[in-house]
């Protein structure tokens, strides 16, 4: 059975249509790149995924192992394996990053029926994911990307990731800000996360990030639309001639 | 560790908005006649057999009082409350003889305190806590305190106090706090029913936190309890007060009076976790808590420091202050107030410099939810002798949702030109990001408000003591359940 199947998917925020029937299924232990110009609908996409307040879904759907979850709350979706990197990672002023994945981690624990972690093991736990993607202790303590560069800011929402190992991921521009030895770090942190159960959608605007997580499939989308589907390739042929063949991009 | 394990456990049940300790123990109380009157002072009086003067002194206060106003500069609205419709004493009918130990308190009241958590028994030494439980107007049980006395240390009831150490309370009551101080303090002067009395001799380093646990059980009765603090020459205590009432429609008036004083070199760092019940989502029911409580650093070098998690009550009314009196004395105030749905809280601090090189910090984080209205209200005041007194103030607010208002009040006197005085103010929103942040990480909406929010308690939730923090951070995601969406 596919992982993630969405089908026919309209969306609109504030009542303007931004999503115009989307379809896109993805098989365990793949990886999916989206690509589109500004103002395209990824970044609409990926909340809906997601399941953000404000973004409604007024026709199709979206099926996790067969069974939707569109009824479900972003936490609920969150807790059933769904994780969004995301473009711009919030601030939580005074909350130390470790209490935070601390208790994301025991959210899933407790809805799993299991007990609570307690903070060596998790301290453990932690140090082992965070040697990957160069992040200090010093990064942990601090709060919540507060006073975080853009690269840390990144790094830190590969790490969560690393840490509540979801089922399904979508990287929502993840290369936005970074240089190429920041760019680098966060892509092998990704590419150590690939595994045969796990799926990842990864959206971008520039073809270079897919240099570094290369992807099985890549998708074009344009105005709401995936108006074109097609392998690794498909992205370098974008490098060369830009979205200018997918129709005229909304105002961004 | 005031409980911290069942009162965690009580905490977690909690998922339905219920005030948990919305029980009412079923006790025979023995009552003052309803109503305030010279006679309901002298029946308070005679009950706990004190001596003349502190009769006097209550009727001084109770003259006082008849001539005084109510206070109405507060930013709180609340109907006027009827005096004379009060009981001011009750007190458990079978404890005419003060119980020697546990083994002699009520079984019903001990259930009472299981029930909200206290760590009564002998074993829960070991967590280092010695309560003395203030049941509404007699102190109940005091524990440990063989223990203490071993190091001089007196802990003990005001009413046990007067009995035993009369000359030093008579010499340090009213010294902080005049009979004449307030509306509601005189009130209190004249009708205190119990509290807690501390004195930690020189040099003594009070070698556990010590707690009181007050709690409102009477239908209709004020409680007026008085607590006095004294740290004698370079001494220290660490003292936790918790406080929480059953849930009753009608509102109950509380009005305390809290007395610190330091002496050279001391250290008091008394610290409130408050959830009296605040009422329910209308308004309907909720104390009303007037308090005074003022510390005095009357000698060099020495420190009071106020922490206070305010979760409870429908009205607060609360300055925690000090007075900077002696040379390079040190005031500090770390206030954490939530008011959700009709709550309304005015509160703050006063820090009056009068000594050279006196410091102060006062940092406030108002919280509000719902319709609530929450105000700081502070005074940082430099006399002219206080050369180079210092004072920093940071008053952050956060507010949930577009019914609720945030005030900030801050007066300042500068009376000296060598005085620096700092003062940082901010209001912010939790944003729809943070919390679909959270949320996008399986955080529950309630999970996520309270982390939100403990984060930007911080500052001051680090100041509490370790085992009441993790009481308070329970608390503050309690207070907020039901207050997004």
């Amino acid at each position: 059975m596919s992982l993630i199947e969405i089908k026919n998917l309209h969306a609109t925020v504030d009542g303007k249509p931004i999503l115009k029937g989307i379809d896109l299924t993805i098989e365990p232990g793949t990886v999916h790149a989206i690509m589109g110009p500004n103002g395209s609908g990824k970044s609409t996409l990926s909340y809906v995924i997601a399941g953000r307040e404000g973004y409604e879904v007024t026709d199709g759907d979206i099926l996790l192992d067969g069974k939707s979850i569109l009824e479900m709350e972003a936490d609920e979706r969150a807790i059933a394996g769904l994780f969004l990197a995301f473009q711009y990672p919030v601030e939580i002023p005074g909350v130390a990053n470790t209490t935070f994945l601390k208790a994301a981690v025991n959210a899933r624990r407790k809805a799993a029926g299991e007990p609570e972690v307690d903070a060596m093991q998790f301290l453990k736990m932690l140090r082992e994911k965070t040697k990957l993607l160069g992040v200090t202790d010093e990064m942990l303590k601090r709060a919540v990307n507060v006073g975080f560069s853009g690269g840390e800011k990144k790094r830190n929402e590969i790490l969560q990731m690393a840490v509540l190992e979801p089922r399904f991921a979508v990287l929502d521009e993840t290369d936005s800000g970074l240089d190429i030895d920041a760019l680098k770090i966060v892509a092998d942190g990704v590419n150590a996360l690939r595994s045969p159960e796990r799926s990842m959608l990864v959206i971008t605007h520039y073809q270079r990030l897919l240099d570094y997580i290369v992807p099985d499939k890549v998708h074009v989308l344009a105005m709401g639309r995936i108006v074109a589907s097609g392998g690794k390739e498909l992205a370098q042929e974008l490098e060369a001639t830009g979205y200018a063949g997918y129709g005229e991009p909304e105002a961004a | 560790m005031v409980g911290t394990a069942e009162t965690l456990e009580q905490v977690q049940a909690v998922q339905d908005q219920k005030y948990k300790y919305g029980f009412i123990t079923d006790i025979e109380m023995e009552r003052a006649p309803r109503g305030l009157s010279e006679d309901t002072v002298r029946f308070i009086s005679a009950k706990k057999g004190e001596p003349e003067w502190m009769l006097e002194w209550r009727l001084k206060a109770y003259r006082h009082w008849l001539t005084m106003e109510e206070p109405d500069w507060a930013k709180l609205g609340y109907p006027a409350i009827d005096y004379q419709d009060s009981y001011y004493y009750a007190a458990p009918k079978s404890k005419d003889d003060r119980p020697l130990s546990l083994d002699e308190v009520d079984p019903e009241l001990i259930k009472t305190y299981e029930k909200l958590g206290i760590p009564l028994q002998e074993q829960k030494w070991l967590a280092g806590v010695a309560v003395d439980a203030v049941f509404d107007s007699v102190s109940v049980a005091t524990t440990y305190k063989k223990k203490l006395e071993e190091k001089g240390i007196i802990f003990c009831s005001i009413s046990e106090a007067l009995r035993d150490h009369g000359d030093m309370v008579r010499e340090y009551i009213g010294s902080v706090v005049p009979y004449s101080d307030n509306f509601f303090a005189t009130l209190n002067s004249a009708v205190f029913t119990d509290g807690s009395f501390v004195y930690i001799p020189k040099g003594v380093r009070c070698p556990m936190e010590l707690s009181t646990y007050f709690r409102i059980n009477a239908s209709e009765t004020g409680q007026f309890e008085r607590t006095l603090i004294i740290a004698d020459e370079g001494s220290y205590v660490s003292y936790l007060e918790g406080c929480t009432a059953p849930q009753r429609d009608e509102n109950q008036l509380h009005a305390a009076v809290v007395e610190l004083v330091t002496l050279d070199d001391a250290e008091i760092k008394y610290s409130t976790v408050q959830n009296w019940y605040p009422g329910d989502e209308n308004g309907k029911g909720g104390i009303y808590n007037f308090v005074t409580k003022r510390g005095a650093c009357r000698g060099r070098n020495s420190k009071i420091a106020w922490t206070q998690v305010e979760t409870g009550s429908a009205i607060t009314w609360k300055y925690p202050s000090c007075i900077l009196q002696g040379d390079n004395s040190v005031g500090e105030f770390y206030s954490v107030a939530i008011t959700n749905n009709m709550q309304q809280a005015d509160t703050g601090t006063k820090m009056i410099h009068i000594g050279k090189n006196t410091r102060s910090t006062i940092i406030s984080k108002g919280i509000s939810a719902g319709r609530a209205n929450n105000t700081y209200r502070g005074l940082v005041k430099i006399m002219p002798k206080a050369e180079n007194a210092r004072n920093y103030t940071q008053c952050d607010s956060l507010l949930i949702g577009s019914k609720c208002g945030a005030h900030t009040v801050p007066y300042i006197e500068q009376r000296n030109p060598t005085a620096k005085i700092e003062h940082e103010a901010t209001t912010a929103k939790i944003s729809e990001d943070q919390l679909f942040y959270c949320k996008q990480r399986g955080l529950s909406e309630e999970d996520a408000v309270s982390i939100i929010v403990n984060g930007f308690c911080k500052e001051v939730m680090k100041e509490l003591p370790m085992e009441f923090a993790v009481e308070a951070q329970k608390l503050i995601g309690i207070s907020l359940e039901g207050s997004v969406g």
